[in-house]
């Protein structure tokens, strides 16, 4: 395959005042994987300041009710700042130092990344900027408070919709004008070649512990590894250890909104086609003309018009299946581990949660199910509660 | 050759303007109005904007200039049908700004038969590098539509195999970032072209941030042409009604046009 594409799709259509910055960022990255010192560092951070391993919880109370196959949770909900976002984000910042960038910037959705970013940019005394879209700044009030606490200038985005992707827009329109000094830090398995590769080296750790954890527990490799996908990053964290594994089934679970045949989802394998968009050939949920969709889904984390390039490629191949999970499963979902387990999850994660309830029941005794609970809920109990109908009284 | 070819051995060495627009802002029939006074005004070349969802190389002017085009439903359809209406008066070349996925979707083939049958003579993709543009070569060539290669201060090493195999004219970015109107330049344009002059065999034509007179009697000496677009863009959304938005681009283009050419 050709470097960057992963057949059809990936590839690197960037502006041209991008280019440069791009071949400098690849020939960095190229390096420090081949680097111990590269790891050393990467590996301190994820273990003494992100707290890693995660742990693969065996679910048992899950396990038991659904009655189906065995279901561990891989517990990234645990790492500091609440998500997966933590890994990839410090492996960048890492690289960012290493090329001598002054300055990082990032695009955010809900804000997660956005926080993730801030709070690495905070550890090694870096300026950042954060990109969001202006209707998300107004959803998201706290977690533009919270990078404003980590010392991250927040810049609402009015352009376009005013959420996820014209925060990616906005961020490569920062990027091209100050490269120079200015590192861009993706947050998901999307963008020109060289970040989809990136984004997976980083993510990789999900799935090594994975390995390693389920082997010592149960002397084998999982039947069925699940993840939600957005752009896709905590998807390909899970399933690059697995992917050369024929047989672990991958399965993703993406945001279906109010329902794939409303105009209200995000839902990009079941309804995109092949386009081009922030720099890579993916799927998109597009016009006849190109134009891209207003996406929709309860969970701001999935809301995003495309999918990484290798999901494309995967569910191309059918390496992969991806399935479309509504609102309200993810909502039932998020209640549902709550009360089981009592872990609330993201409802990003919840996506995943709910595809797993879908299918575990049917599959025998004997098998292994791993879903990526890719994030911790706190941030979702508000949403969830409007969603559910209940109402808080405001608090000063 | 096309026209683009043919316009710049008529001026025989003479500085060239090239100013943009979006097509369909405000809407369809204004645009083809547009493209007669500028041609009248002393354009040499005209850049029509294909509005996007996405303009990711645009800074708010042109963005709204999309929007608004988008919002009157706009689309490639439509303005292929205007450029053919447009050839019947006019033979200025014609180039669309427009970004891949607008042409992707559009099919290749289908996007540059269309683009040969009404008229279109270049294509200026800013989301298509070099690296990536092997996918439409083969119908360029077959229908004699030039992809329009891009140049930037940041390009350096990568001047070579970009001038080497261009066709039309050079774009020449002026400054890094995005379009729009800019009171000064930090690139060193000296060094910038000379370094383009080692390879480039066709003519070089600057652009993004030029805005005025002043600007581009300093730059033209650089170049063979003035690209300007945010600035004739913003007359546009600036005119109350159709007559006074013709009347501003008209005056404005006339005067840049004479600050480039003399």
């Amino acid at each position: 395959m050709k470097k960057g594409r992963y057949g059809e799709f990936g590839g690197q259509y960037a502006p041209e005042t991008l280019m440069n910055a791009l071949s400098e960022l690849e020939a960095e990255f190229e390096k420090a994987i081949k680097d111990e010192k590269f790891w050393e560092e990467f590996n301190f951070y994820l273990r003494e300041y992100a707290n890693r391993p995660s742990n693969l919880y065996f679910a048992k109370r899950m396990t038991e009710d659904l009655g189906g196959c065995k279901i561990y949770l891989k517990r990234e909900d645990l790492n500091h700042t609440g998500a997966h976002k933590i890994n990839n984000v410090l492996g960048q910042i890492i690289l960012a130092k290493r090329m001598g960038k002054k300055k990082v910037i990032a695009e955010t959705g809900a804000g997660q990344h956005g926080v993730a970013t801030a709070t690495a940019a905070a550890l090694f005394g870096m300026e950042c900027e954060v990109f969001m879209g202006e209707e998300d700044t107004k959803r998201q009030e706290l977690n533009v408070f919270r990078m404003n606490l980590l010392g991250a200038k927040v810049t609402p985005v009015k352009s376009g919709t005013g959420t996820l992707k014209d925060a990616c827009n906005e961020a490569m329109r920062a990027w091209a004008e100050h490269a120079g000094d200015t590192f861009y830090v993706l947050g998901s398995a999307v963008g020109p070649h060289p970040y989809p590769a990136i984004v997976k080296e980083f993510q990789r750790v999900i799935s090594r512990e994975m390995k390693e954890q389920i082997l010592e527990k149960e002397g084998r490799l999982p039947d069925y590894v699940i993840a939600c996908v957005g752009g896709g990053s905590n998807a390909i964290g899970s399933f690059a250890e697995f992917i050369g594994e024929p047989s672990v089934k991958l399965i993703g679970a993406e945001a279906a909104g109010k329902g794939i045949d409303t105009p209200y989802h995000a839902a990009t394998i079941s309804k995109g086609e092949v386009g081009v968009l922030h720099g890579m050939k993916s799927l998109f949920l597009q016009d006849e003309y190109g134009g891209i969709q207003e996406v929709y889904s309860i969970s701001a984390g999935l809301d995003y018009p495309g999918i990484g390039p290798e999901h494309a490629y995967l569910h191309k191949t059918g390496r992969a299946q991806y399935y479309p999970v509504t609102d309200k499963e993810a909502v039932d979902a998020f209640c549902y581990l709550t009360k089981t387990e009592g872990i609330i999850p993201a409802v990003e994660s919840a996506h995943a949660v709910a595809q797993a309830i879908k299918m575990a029941p049917k599959l025998p005794k004997d098998e292994i199910m791993i879903i990526c609970l890719s994030g911790r809920g706190d941030k979702d109990v508000y949403s969830v509660a409007k969603y559910l109908g209940v109402e808080f009284n405001e608090q000063d | 050759m096309n026209r683009i070819d043919k316009m710049f051995l008529d001026k025989k060495g003479q500085k060239v303007f090239i100013p943009f627009i979006t097509a369909g802002d405000p809407d369809i029939g204004t645009t083809m109005d547009l493209v007669f006074a500028m041609e009248e005004a002393g354009a040499d070349l005209i850049e029509l904007g294909v509005p996007f969802s996405d303009p990711i190389a645009e800074g708010p002017v042109i963005q709204e200039a999309n929007a608004r085009a988008l919002k009157n439903g706009v689309n490639l359809d439509i303005i292929f049908d205007a450029v053919g209406k447009i050839r019947k008066k006019s033979q200025i070349p014609l180039v669309f700004l427009m970004y891949y996925n607008s042409l992707f979707k559009y099919g290749l083939e289908r996007f540059f038969k269309a683009c040969k049958e009404y008229g279109i003579d270049g294509v200026i993709i800013p989301d298509l590098p070099y690296e990536e543009s092997g996918e439409i070569a083969e119908y360029e060539e077959k229908y004699n539509v030039y992809q329009i290669s891009l140049i930037s201060p940041t390009s350096h090493d990568r001047i070579e195999k970009i001038a080497k195999s261009a066709k039309g004219f050079l774009y020449c970015v002026s400054s890094l970032g995005v379009t729009g109107a800019r009171d000064k330049f930090e690139t060193d344009f000296k060094a910038f072209f000379d370094e383009i002059n080692k390879y480039a065999k066709i003519p070089k034509c600057l652009g993004f941030g030029i805005k005025d007179e002043t600007q581009a009697k300093l730059l033209r000496e650089y170049a063979d042409g003035i690209i300007v677009g945010s600035a004739v863009v913003a007359l546009i959304k600036e005119g109350k009604d159709k007559e006074e938005k013709i009347r501003l681009v008209k005056e404005y283009v006339s005067k840049m046009a004479k600050a480039t050419k003399e």
